[in-house]
């Protein structure tokens, strides 16, 4: 794959004295020329790709007011449930910065499954970008790591028996799980130790998701992006320079997102919630059914799939292997799939195998909130057996069996063909 | 741009993300008859006479056994609530003795910035008189209910704007009282039967008769009737306010940045496309 120079198109000359100055010791204006206005991108991606910056976006967005909510919240199990009121009945804006905040994670959560699943579409974790890609799901780990910390902090009652669930999982482990669990509630069970400590990492996480993002946009720019047709740029016609193009295009989707967004935060700022978590914590009450938030459920029903022992292995430790390899698996697709046919536009086996991976994941999804007993516990069996099918048997054996439709040699070539 | 498939791909998505809370599924479905509510809907404001209806049926019957914690006297004043002159409001505050350690003789008379005095000094009080259970606090009661919609129904909620399942639950279950259980069913001693509550047997005794609270319609306005369905609409309704105090102009906010929003893309679309013009892509 003949690559296209991405890293020699700086164009900037200092124009002032003190710029000349400034590039001599930090060349800080040089840097963002280059990777903020001049990058060649190509000139094919369509609105799909908007998603990165929407997500860039709404991680600022959740910062900025969980830096404000943090300014107004106590994380003591007897004040939290009535600071967060205090927040949205007392603190300036406070209503609306919390409903921000809120169904900000779910808006985050939204926009990277479409990033992620636009990913695994065009082929976008292949050669040269597994380390993009590997950057990517260790992302979307911490935004899990993250979204649990903050759903505890109300200290409503789904906030304390999801802590108490979730934290559970980790004592099904070996020797290690008793320890662990502990470690992470700060006690035997979940109390005041496990708020504040949850609040503590919950204001650490976004910094670290951050950082990582530095390294993810880094580990994009050195290949450039992938594209629709997975074709790699060949010249500079295929490109266009990220500024204007793609500013505009990417502030255009950030608007259109922000839509939707405004929906849920002025006219149905609970709808994504729970009502229970409208009670406050009560550990001598178990609530009727503890549901996870929608982002989780998938992977939630993993979790419950596995009733039964494998061997030697029980099955709450069989559910939590399971649960942790149905994301673990993401760091290994790139090795996976070894079709060298990025785009599934061009793959005609793979497109049929990939629409039926992402209604399979949906299933998951409401399994994950349907009650598991009778033929939902059957179902989550199947749907789970078919997740790891996909990456483990189906990626694999399309590899070698699947013939790909010719590809356009060049993006120009595909653009030009493409228009009427 | 935007094919037939990438569209229903994005339909599946918006449908998964839709799934979440709505599915937890009840083992057993009661049957909750939706209300009109006049907060409801895209642009439902609360009315002010029912809210002052409620507040009368709230103080008169509920908050003997239910304190409202977080709820301040001055918050009765504001604008989009009950809207009582601060005249009233200081008058009525001023009728109820607050516990505060620095007055003398441990009490004193409420100012409008008080919160709600509960009616039980600590937890075991309010415990030893309801039969152990301490009666719910009514400030977020309202939100901490809900309707379970089955699937695929709840989707349409998300495009409604549907959130009144709270004041839908509680007025079903002030009217869902039974006289005699049914002939299978054994009533727990000191419990009564509502065959809208989970598991039916209920410890709070039917709170509401026809005629308990009396209503004085102002000069020029229509009598309401004095019934236990009218009061449970009232302080339903009351409680929902209690539990979102600033509805109104949180909506009022949310059509002018809907409005700007769906102005500005239009802006940005008209912009993108002109600096794309001549790039064939």
């Amino acid at each position: 794959m003949g690559a296209f120079p991405m890293s020699e198109h700086s164009t900037y000359t200092p124009g002032t004295g003190i710029e000349k100055w400034l590039d001599e010791r930090l060349p800080i204006i040089r840097f963002s020329k280059e990777h903020l206005m001049d990058f060649p991108t190509p000139k094919n991606l369509n609105y799909w790709w908007t998603f990165g910056a929407i997500l860039a976006i709404m991680l600022v967005v959740q910062i900025v007011t969980g830096v404000i909510l943090a300014m107004h919240y106590t994380p003591n199990i007897g004040l939290a449930f009535d600071s967060v009121e205090h927040i949205r009945r007392d603190v300036n804006g406070g209503r609306i910065i919390q409903a921000t905040h809120a169904v900000g994670a779910s808006m985050f959560f939204a926009a990277v499954y479409i990033h992620i699943f636009r990913g695994l579409y065009f082929g976008s974790y292949k050669a040269p970008r597994e380390i993009l890609w590997i950057l990517g799901v260790l992302i979307f780990v911490l935004m899990m790591a993250t979204a649990f910390m903050g759903y505890v902090l109300p200290w409503g009652q789904m906030s304390f028996w999801a802590a108490t669930v979730i934290t559970n999982i980790f004592s099904a482990i070996p020797i290690l799980g008793d320890p662990i669990l502990q470690l992470l509630r700060g006690g035997f069970a979940v109390g005041n130790p496990t708020l504040n400590r949850f609040f503590s990492l919950h204001y650490l996480l976004p910094f670290v998701i951050a950082a990582v993002v530095v390294l993810h946009i880094w580990a994009l720019h050195v290949p450039g992006n992938n594209n629709p047709i997975g074709v790699d740029v060949k010249s500079s016609r295929d490109t266009v320079p990220f500024h204007p193009y793609y500013t505009m295009k990417d502030l255009y989707g950030v608007v259109l997102f922000a839509i939707p967004f405004a929906w849920f935060v002025f006219f149905i700022p609970d709808i994504l919630g729970h009502p229970d978590n409208f009670i406050q914590a009560n550990s001598q009450v178990t609530p009727a059914h503890i549901v996870p938030e929608w982002y989780f459920l998938p992977f939630y029903a993993i979790l419950r799939a596995i009733d039964f022992n494998i061997l030697f292995i029980d099955s709450k430790l069989g559910g939590v292997i399971f649960f942790g390899g149905s994301i673990v698996i993401l760091f290994f697709l790139p090795w996976l799939d070894r079709s060298k046919t990025r785009s599934g536009t061009f793959r005609p086996m793979f497109k049929w195998f990939y629409w039926l991976f992402v209604i399979n994941f949906l299933g998951l999804a409401y399994l994950g909130a349907a009650p598991a007993d009778g033929i939902y516990l059957i179902l989550s069996k199947v749907c789970t057996a078919y997740y790891f099918l996909h990456f483990l048997v189906v990626l694999p054996a399309l590899s070698i069996f699947e013939t790909p439709r010719p590809l356009p040699t060049s993006i120009s070539e595909s653009v030009l063909g493409s228009a009427h | 741009m935007f094919n037939i498939k990438t569209i229903l791909a994005a339909a599946a998505l918006i449908g998964a993300m839709a799934s979440a809370p709505a599915f937890a599924q009840e083992h057993e479905t009661i049957t909750i008859q939706k209300q009109h509510w006049s907060f409801g809907g895209l642009f439902g404001t609360y009315d002010t006479n029912q809210l002052q209806r409620g507040f009368q049926v709230f103080r008169e019957v509920c908050s003997n056994c239910h304190s409202a914690r977080l709820i301040a006297f001055r918050t009765l004043a504001e604008e989009g609530g009950p809207e009582f002159s601060e005249a009233q409001v200081k008058a009525l505050a001023a009728e109820y003795e607050i516990a505060d350690p620095s007055a003398e003789g441990g009490k004193r008379p409420g100012v409008p910035a008080d919160r709600w005095p509960s009616p039980f000094a600590t937890d075991q009080d309010a415990r030893d008189a309801n039969g152990g259970a301490i009666p719910p606090d009514f400030s977020v009661l309202a939100k901490a209910r809900g309707v379970t919609d089955a699937f695929p129904w709840w989707i349409t909620n998300y495009f409604t704007a549907y959130a009144e399942g709270g004041p839908d639950y509680i007025h079903a279950l002030l009217n869902g009282y039974e006289e005699t259980p049914p002939a299978d069913f054994t009533l727990p001693e000191g419990k009564h039967y509502n065959h809208v509550f989970p598991g039916h047997a209920i410890g709070m005794p039917p709170p509401l008769t026809d005629g308990q609270v009396a209503y004085v319609a102002a000069e020029g306005q229509e009598e309401v009737p004095q019934t236990v369905d009218q009061y449970s609409k009232d302080v339903a309704a009351y409680m929902m306010w209690m539990a979102e105090p600033g509805l109104v102009a949180r909506k009022e906010t949310g059509f002018k940045v809907l409005l700007f929003l769906v102005l500005f893309a239009g802006l940005m679309y008209a912009t993108k496309r002109k600096i794309w013009q001549g790039i064939e892509h």
